[in-house]
């Protein structure tokens, strides 16, 4: 089992949805975003999301704009980003870390290169924004023949007849963009990503997470009770704008407290 | 694959299905985006079967945009050069005309092409992004023209140096939101474009400017552009019985370019020159010649040369003509390049400056800084031609925008 099934798996023994957290890699320097990544796990987050900085970054909101211009301002490179995920496989063997970002930075050496990096420093799962079913050649064979993980993305838009489209391919878990806009700025109506998750789930056996504005431990909750896994971005990325440097504390405080939300009896219905 | 430099019979039959040109173009959007560029595919198939759909093209072009534009004998110009050349050397030199069009570019054909699409897919509010503020004008002026509201999405540092084409907009009713994300120009503007486009795909229709973005645009900006190409090779039939010797059109995201070539590119005895913006020279690192200086990647929804670094980080354009000022080009030029096809030169500001002049003082023609740079290639391109033979310029638009600019390069006071 792949440790992306695996902490899924574990989470739904639980009893619970997975936690998945997203900082951007190099925020707000590359020797910092170690120990942000270290706050993520030791406060309960299953799944790591790590954002590769793009200089146009188009489906990202303004948290993640800037995160990724503070990030490509302090030197990141895609050799940092690769040191920073070699190095947090080899203190954390368990968590599964999944690279997050756009076409051009992750082709740019070809598709080969970046599949082989990937395996080579421990990454288990790739989510390319820009890189839809129908352009999947450009860098899904690749990332197959290397065994790392497609991770696709559904929305809003995506509907009954092309939902078989994106799901061909798709690996480690299908990330349900909750609504049709650009990360961090307003969340879903509830009622919309239950019957969205319904219509997932009814066609894949692959976990669900659900991400796009999802902020407080309650939303959190809300969505844990029917999907598989909450993916939460923009609202920790704030929390490394915010407190720079010394950002880990915060951060470990908030995501243990959207950890506690989805594990709550209170709120498992 | 080898599909870059493998030459079909006919270069006029690309996109393939999938919306590429050799490894170049294609659909790389967010999978938000997708069913509505799909749904936009089989719209614009649909429109381009449908004769009322193409007579209210044609009416609007003829009525509205005022074309067909004159090819123009530049005689003063080509006996300028003849001066200067060889004896039995220098090329006839002819302009076609798109400065005339209303609004003052070709951007009209375009935006006249686009919002009769949005209409027919029941879209019910419009954007666009902009770099001189031309595109912007140009679909300002359409959406005036048949009442959508629209937002034009402009860099906070082209809003600067382009007031009278921001105040233009706002005359006309449109929403200019400034832009003030990365580099605050045109790239930038695109992407903030595109975050809305993303929020908005039920009832917002996107006019992108040039023959760049996401499959289908590249295809059906070039063929509404092609008009420029169609007339061109029709009046020069008339004026001297034969086809031209050479072509030669400005290139930022090259619209206009690839609407005179395309309609030529069967011909093989045509040669097409695209005219890049060298900024302050290639070897400076401060330009937007993306062909020549790049080299192929990923950007705003299709697979084309970018101005980047090693790592795939975009990297800022520079040009004196803000609508040159982008680090891309469309997808069609890239396989055209690669293919041999259309050879492509570099040109810079000051070049361009010098030949802005040259075209006022010559023809009392004050042409845009864009097309200023395809017509600064006459001096090497037209001297070295027997002067039996003929090129054709495209004067994509009117330089009554850069005025400041210009001052500014010249040190003149205004």
């Amino acid at each position: 089992m792949s440790r992306l099934s695996s902490a899924f798996a574990r989470a739904a023994d639980e009893g619970r949805a997975a936690l998945v957290t997203f900082v951007t890699g190099g925020d707000p320097t590359p020797a910092d975003t170690g120990a942000v990544l270290d706050a993520l796990v030791e406060a309960g987050a299953d799944v790591i999301e790590l954002g590769m900085p793009f200089t146009d970054p188009m489906a990202d909101g303004p948290a993640i704009q800037q995160a990724n211009l503070r990030a490509l301002a302090a030197g990141i490179t895609t050799a940092g980003i690769f040191a920073i995920a070699a190095a947090f496989r080899a203190r954390h063997p368990e968590t599964p870390l999944v690279l997050m970002g756009y076409a051009n930075p992750m082709t740019i050496r070809g598709a080969d290169w970046f599949a082989d990096a990937c395996a080579r420093a421990g990454v288990d799962g790739v989510i390319c924004v820009d890189i839809p079913p129908e352009e999947d050649e450009a860098l899904g064979p690749a990332l197959r023949a290397a065994g790392v993980s497609l991770i696709r993305l559904a929305t809003p838009t995506t509907d009954a007849a092309r939902l078989p489209t994106v799901l061909e391919g798709a690996s480690g878990f299908l990330y349900y963009v909750s609504v049709a806009g650009i990360t961090g700025l307003q969340q879903a109506a509830q009622g919309s990503i239950e019957s969205a998750v319904a219509r997932l789930k009814a066609a894949t056996d692959l976990p669900i997470a659900v991400g796009f504005g999802v902020r407080t431990p309650e939303q959190a909750a809300a969505i844990g009770r029917v999907a598989n896994g909450v993916v939460v971005g923009s609202a920790i990325v704030d929390l490394v704008g915010e407190h720079g440097a010394n950002a880990a504390g915060p951060v470990r405080d908030y995501v243990r407290s959207l950890r506690a939300a989805l594990t709550s009896k209170e709120h498992a219905a | 694959m080898t599909a870059a430099t493998t030459i079909p019979n006919s270069l006029r039959t690309l996109p393939d299905e999938r919306g590429h040109f050799g490894q170049f173009g294609g659909r790389y959007v967010a999978e938000t985006l997708m069913p509505l560029i799909l749904d936009l595919e089989r719209e614009y198939r649909a429109a381009k079967e449908d004769p009322a759909f193409q007579a209210e093209f044609d009416g609007l072009m003829t009525h509205y945009v005022g074309r067909p534009s004159p090819l123009y004998f530049a005689e003063r110009l080509t006996g300028y050069y003849r001066k200067r050349a060889k004896p039995g050397h220098c090329a006839k030199i002819y302009f076609k005309r798109e400065e005339l069009n209303h609004t003052g570019a070709h951007k009209i054909n375009n935006c006249i092409g686009q919002i009769l699409l949005a209409i027919r897919m029941g879209k019910t509010r419009i954007i666009a992004e902009t770099g001189a503020g031309q595109h912007g004008v140009a679909t300002a002026t359409v959406c005036a023209r048949f009442g959508l509201p629209c937002t034009i999405f402009m860099g906070a540092k082209d809003i600067e140096r382009q007031q009278p084409n921001v105040f233009r907009m706002k005359l006309l009713g449109a929403e200019v939101r400034p832009v003030t994300s990365g580099s605050q120009s045109l790239k930038d503007a695109m992407n903030e474009a595109l975050r809305d486009w993303v929020a908005t795909v039920e009832n917002t229709f996107y006019i992108i400017g040039t023959a760049a973005g996401p499959h289908p645009y590249p295809e059906l900006v070039r063929d509404f552009q092609s008009v420029i190409g169609k007339e061109a090779r029709e009046q020069i039939l008339t004026a001297e019985g034969r086809l031209p010797d050479l072509l030669i059109a400005a290139v930022g995201g090259g619209s206009n370019a690839i609407g005179l070539f395309h309609p030529f590119l069967d011909d093989p005895d045509v040669a097409m020159l695209g005219i890049e913006a060298a900024g302050h020279g290639i070897e400076s690192g401060e330009h937007a010649a993306s062909l020549t200086g790049g080299r192929p990647g990923i950007l705003h929804g299709n697979k084309t040369y970018l101005l980047q670094d090693e790592d795939g980080q975009i990297t800022e354009a520079h040009s004196i003509s803000a609508g040159l000022d982008y680090p891309g080009i469309g997808p069609e030029h890239s396989w055209l390049h690669e293919s041999g096809r259309v050879q492509y030169l570099p040109i810079t500001d000051r070049q361009a400056l010098d030949a802005f002049q040259l075209c006022c003082q010559q023809e009392g023609i004050i042409p845009a800084l864009e097309s200023s740079h395809a017509l600064a290639a006459l001096e090497a391109k037209a001297q070295e031609m027997r002067d039996d033979q003929i090129i054709i310029v495209n004067v994509s638009g009117r330089g009554d925008k850069d005025i400041y600019t210009v001052a500014e390069a010249l040190g003149a006071q205004i």
